[in-house]
């Protein structure tokens, strides 16, 4: 009964271009010295990546770390295991000046997959979708149409979308409009 | 009269005819027409009224200049008005009626207008405003009203879907014409990303149309080819339907799109606005064709000598049997042989000029066409449609010399190069003489961030109006933007183009040269607002010697086609009336779209769902499945009240605030901001941004804050938890929580930048749920998981544990007076744990409670509410919450504010409690009123209410007010003013009506 519920419970739409509820994915906000061995360490023992240069992010099997800003990363965990992990920061961490927190639950996560999925982003964040300017491995920070976003791509027909939980919905109705309409056949 | 011609139309497909309406009547097409094509294919010559004087009006052009003939297109969801009949393409069914006429297009009430001319001068408007006064109201409004407006305004909601698309490249060409061609081939030959676009849906603009020779090859041919060359370059996106919308700075460029406007029964959005940000953008925008001011050329038949061309190249349309070309150049020579090529007859060309043109008055001449040079239309004969011309002496005052019958009137007074996207973001622009017209000044181009020019203009565009010029430049342009775009350039050559030799054009701004005023009153410059050589010379005496102010005064040039035809003619013609030359006088200003563009395509996918984004909580869901009555705080909804069946929202709002003081309330406070504050630096970074001491809570412990800003008034409050020793939990309003997090990090980015704090905005992970009322601990203890009891959580404590399997931190904090914990789990099980609470509350006697039973609870017991008591002129001190204002702390934002004079003035007002004394609600917002009147004749004010509400605890109403000396007068009774004018007597009380002491939250 008391099961955590992700925000558009696994809802999907679309058929070519599918948006789907990505599900809980664990997230943890870590602010610190990006360069510092001890952090590198951490992030490398939390996630099994390293420390991403700017505007990029390791994702793999669940687990990942996207560069937020100079000072702050994302690291994605499976949801379950977030407490542990923000647990085993601050202790890898005790005596740096740095702050982990969970923020699981404060997010809404998703995918769009099919051919044309760099489409549904071009038409409503502004962000240079071309395949010569970003691709995979890569990560925005930006906004999709009137919300805060982020997303990257996880291979050349799958884009990961978050946002704050509380525009899950607007999200989810965006993503799948934009998807409807079609392609625009630019890239 | 017009029609189609068996032969000719490069445009149309005669195996696909096309049926449409136009004022209900049937008519046929084919695909390829544009609605103009085959409006004048049907001989329907008239298409619509003028603005002012309702004269019947023909179409003028061919393209995106077209100034008269504006249409209602479409119906119910898919209608539209002012739309160009030259920009729309044909299709099967489409739906158009014309507009400004009453009651039908022939015959038109509101042509009576056209008598009251002289009674409806430039300027005509503004001096109505002037004198006299009582006429406005009782004869001129009713009148405009009658008159106003084109179209009719949609009635339905729009059916149609939009959408946006951002898009970057190193190079941008606007306009498909050779120009642009060339330039896109030499940009995409570079390697560089190039974009080129073209409005129509046709590819080669002028050039095909006059028969041009490239590389020795026929136009059409080259451009199908050079098209083809473009789409196969990977790097080029190529794209017709397209229209250079307005350019703005850092390269910033909006693209519209047409994808169904052709197609309305298709899927898919109608129109795509591109957001384009680009390295360098290249105008090869071509030129507009000139009209000449001489009278009657508002009749329907006169048209541009290019328009009339244009008709029978591209749509093998003709206009008239007999067509009489008048131009002060040799290109409309063109379209005088193009006529009598196609067998129609040609019974005079009128040439300004004493000694004619070139080449082509050679060519024309000996197709036993007659030329008049010298000549000029005296007028321009016919009632509603062209019968003739009566033919003049240029050089003098309009004396007849001869008449020639005749159904169309091809003029040409020169051509202006489309300068407007290379204007848009200040390029500047230069006289030629030589050519009368404005074009760019390529030394004073738009410029980018770096200083570099961004914009390059080519061909046409720059005033090289000649093919082989244009192809050069267009060669060079393209060239340099892609080099300045970072793109490599190969060695090449540029086309070759072949034209005839031209003589030199005449200036004729006004024909004849001497025209008295009978004639300039019939002189069009502005077909569609109505504005002639009369009124631009009549603005230049009464002192409107600004081409901005002659503008706006005679409305030269605010019509929907904003003047493409008219503003050249008309600063002619103010700069010959002030008599100074045409560059003294200037131009307007070119302010984007380019033509207009739909409200559609600007809102994109923004309708419906999707207009703005609101902002739900975990417990959204059941709120809407509950009778909650929504209201906006920010972006969120909050429940105001559940509603529940016969019952009123006040009733709700009663029941849930009796409810929650006798039993069990619930409120969803998950919008309450949550911001992290952690670092070895914390404490002394929230000891600035508090009044009070935050460094100083000991761990486990709440403490309630107010932060100021710089300027001393409060801006937010909410109770800070100390997590840990270098760990706070700040809560903030609902409204303030991303405010407050911006606010952090402005001052420690920008200012406390070596201070050792981090900051983490955790509003969202937590849903927040208040239990409140006397059987708040019973529900918790029942649903189990951790000790509640007062001495495991005495109040203004927390603890962290868990609820029914649920993690969750508990605070003891009330905003209500009662018995409360504010209990946050995550917000993914928040839901979950909604739905035990109201479970395991059944038997307490449990309901939820929105916002207004929160607001009438924390009057109840004094609390203030930022945007209530305060409005961001208030200061704690007014609100007498010294208590919170530490006097140990050097300092805080906001401290030294606080003690400059007029904030430590004691005649601040303050705040007091109201009670009234009939036991009414005060008004919202209402002032209490003093004797006499200050220096603005107002009424004297000594205080006003902040709040106020029915107390259905106390069953009276309650306020809370800024009093000038309040907390001095208690028992004092005030008066304040209703909005019907009337009085209301209140008594200053103690602003706690509820449990003073506060034993009912300390339990």
């Amino acid at each position: 009964m008391s099961e955590a519920v992700s925000v558009m419970n696994g809802a999907e739409r679309g058929t070519s271009i599918r948006v789907r509820d990505a599900g809980l994915q664990g997230m943890i906000t870590l602010r610190g010295d990006l360069s510092a061995a001890k952090l590198k360490s951490a992030v490398k023992a939390a996630t099994g990546h390293a420390v991403p240069k700017a505007r990029e992010i390791a994702f793999a099997d669940g687990k990942g770390v996207a560069w937020m800003s100079p000072d702050e990363l994302l690291l994605l965990v499976p949801y379950g295991e977030a407490d542990a992990a923000v647990a085993s920061l601050e202790a890898a961490l005790a005596g740096t000046h740095s702050l982990a927190v969970n923020v699981s639950d404060a997010r809404a996560f998703f995918a769009v997959e099919g051919a044309s999925a760099r489409d549904v982003i071009a038409k409503i964040a502004p962000v240079d979708m071309h395949p010569d300017s970003f691709g995979p491995g890569e990560l925005r920070r930006t906004r999709m149409a009137q919300a805060a976003a982020a997303f990257w791509m996880s291979d050349a027909e799958t884009i990961h979308v978050i946002c704050f939980r509380s525009v899950g919905q607007y999200m989810f109705d965006l993503l799948a409009t934009s998807a409807e309409t079609g392609a625009v056949e630019a890239f | 009269m017009s029609t189609r011609l068996s032969s000719g139309g490069r445009l149309v497909n005669k195996d696909k005819p096309v049926e449409f309406q136009f004022n209900g009547k049937r008519l046929k097409g084919y695909e390829g027409d544009t609605l103009a094509s085959a409006l004048l294919a049907n001989d329907q010559m008239l298409v619509g009224r003028s603005f002012k004087y309702h004269r019947p009006r023909g179409i003028v052009a061919s393209g995106a200049e077209e100034p008269n003939a504006l249409v209602n297109l479409g119906q119910g969801g898919k209608f539209e008005p002012n739309q160009r009949v030259t920009t729309t393409e044909l299709f099967d069914g489409l739906y158009a009626t014309s507009q400004n006429h009453w009651p039908t297009l022939e015959f038109d009430i509101g042509a009576i207008n056209t008598y009251l001319a002289r009674f409806l001068p430039a300027g005509f408007y503004y001096k109505m405003f002037m004198f006299p006064r009582p006429f406005w109201k009782h004869v001129y409004e009713p009148f405009i009203r009658q008159s106003a407006g084109l179209g009719k305004a949609p009635k339905d909601r729009d059916a149609d879907t939009y959408e946006h698309f951002y898009a970057f490249y190193d190079v941008v060409v606007i306009g498909g014409g050779i120009a642009g061609l060339t330039a896109a081939l030499e940009a995409g030959k570079s390697g560089a990303r190039v974009l080129v676009m073209e409005q129509t849906a046709a590819w080669g603009g002028r050039a095909v149309v006059d028969g041009v020779e490239i590389d020795g090859q026929a136009a059409e041919e080259w451009v199908a080819a050079s098209v083809e060359a473009l789409q196969a370059m990977e790097n080029v996106e190529i794209r017709t339907r397209l229209m250079g919308a307005g350019v703005y700075d850092h390269g910033y460029l909006l693209a519209y799109e047409r994808l169904r406007d052709h197609l309305p029964e298709e899927k898919g959005p109608r129109h795509r606005l591109w957001r384009i940000r680009t390295k360098q953008i290249v105008t090869a925008t071509g030129a507009i064709e000139r009209p000449i001011s001489f009278a009657g050329n508002d009749l329907p038949g006169v048209m541009l000598a290019s328009a009339v061309r244009d008709y029978v190249v591209n749509w093998g349309v003709s206009i008239g049997d007999r067509t009489v070309v008048v131009t002060n150049n040799d290109d409309a020579y063109r379209t005088a042989i193009v006529l009598k090529e196609a067998g129609l007859d040609v019974p005079a060309i009128i040439d300004a000029r004493q000694g004619g043109a070139g080449a082509l008055m050679d060519e024309a001449r000996g197709l036993g066409i007659r030329v008049e040079t010298g000549k000029a239309i005296a007028k321009v004969k016919g009632k509603g449609r062209v019968t003739g011309v009566a033919i003049c002496a240029q050089a003098g005052q309009g004396g007849v010399l001869d008449e020639i019958a005749c159904d169309c009137v091809a003029m040409s007074g020169g051509w202006s190069p489309v300068v407007h996207l290379w204007s848009h973001c200040g390029g500047k622009l230069k006289w030629d003489d030589a050519q009368a017209m404005f074009r760019p000044d390529p030394a004073k181009a738009p410029k980018g961030a770096s200083g570099e020019a961004f914009v390059i203009t080519a061909g046409i565009a720059n005033g090289h109006l000649r093919s082989a010029d244009a192809l050069v430049d267009a060669f060079e342009a393209g060239r340099s933007a892609a080099k300045a775009a970072g793109g490599k350039v190969k060695a090449g050559k540029a086309p070759v183009a072949a034209d005839a030799d031209e003589a030199t054009l005449e200036a004729i701004w006004l024909m004849p040269q001497g025209a008295s005023i009978k004639l300039r009153m019939k002189a069009w410059l502005d077909f569609q607002n109505d504005v002639k050589v009369s009124d631009v010379q009549l603005a230049a005496r009464e002192g409107f010697e600004s081409v901005e102010h002659a503008k706006r005064y005679t409305t030269l040039g605010m019509a929907t086609d904003q003047g493409k035809l008219s503003n050249i003619n008309g600063l002619a013609i103010l700069s010959d009336a002030l008599d100074q030359p045409i560059p003294q006088t200037g131009t307007t200003t070119f302010r984007p779209p380019y033509t207009p563009i739909s409200m559609g395509a600007i809102a994109g996918e923004a309708r419906d769902e999707l207009f703005q984004p609101i902002r739900r909580t975990p417990m959204y869901q059941w709120h809407e499945a509950n009778g909650a009555d929504f209201e906006p705080v920010g972006h969120w909804r909050r429940p105001y009240a559940f509603v529940r069946s016969g019952e009123s929202v006040h009733d709700a709002v009663n029941r849930e605030v009796m409810n929650t003081r006798e039993k069990l309330g619930l409120l969803d406070a998950s919008t309450l901001g949550k911001l992290i504050v952690k670092g070895p630096d914390a404490g002394k970074f929230l000891d600035m941004m508090y009044t009070n001491m935050m460094s100083t809570l000991p761990v486990g412990k709440c403490r309630y804050g107010l932060m100021c800003n710089e300027n001393g008034f409060l801006s937010d409050d909410g109770v800070v938890a100390r997590i840990n020793e270098d760990t706070w939990l700040c809560h903030t309003t609902t409204g303030g929580a991303d405010r407050i997090h911006a606010w952090m990090e402005d001052w420690l980015q920008c200012e406390w930048w070596d201070w050792k704090v981090y900051v983490a905005n955790v509003t969202e992970q937590y849903a927040q749920v208040a239990v409140v009322g006397p059987n708040a601990r019973k529900v918790l203890e029942k649903i189990g998981g951790m000790d509640v009891s007062k001495e495991a959580i005495p109040f203004m404590q927390w603890a962290d544990g868990e609820l029914g399997g649920i993690k969750a931190r508990v605070y003891r904090i009330s905003f209500s007076g009662e018995l409360s914990y504010e209990i946050a789990v995550p917000a993914s099980q928040g839901r979950a744990f909604w739905d035990m609470l109201l479970e395991a509350g059944e038997e307490f006697g449990v309901m939820p409670y929105g916002t207004e039973c929160l607001h009438i609870m924390r009057a109840e017991k004094g609390f203030i509410m930022i945007g209530d008591e305060t409005d961001g002129t208030v200061i704690p001190q007014d609100l007498n919450l010294n208590w919170a204002i530490s006097k140990k702390k050097e300092d805080y934002l906001g401290k030294r504010a606080q003690e400059r004079s007029h904030m430590a003035d004691p005649n601040r007002w303050k705040l007091v409690g109201l009670e009234t004394l009939d036991g009414s609600v005060l008004p919202d917002g209402a002032y209490a009123v003093a004797p006499g009147l200050n220096s603005n004749g107002q009424r004297n004010t000594i205080g006003r209410v902040t709040s106020t509400y029915h107390s259905p605890t106390l069953n009276k109403g309650i306020a809370m007010g800024l009093v000038h000396n309040g907390p001095d007068r208690m028992g004092d009774v005030i008066e304040f003013r209703k909005v019907d004018g009337t009085t209301v007597k209140a008594r200053i009380v103690d602003q706690v009506f509820y449990d003073k002491d506060g034993e009912k939250q300390n339990v």
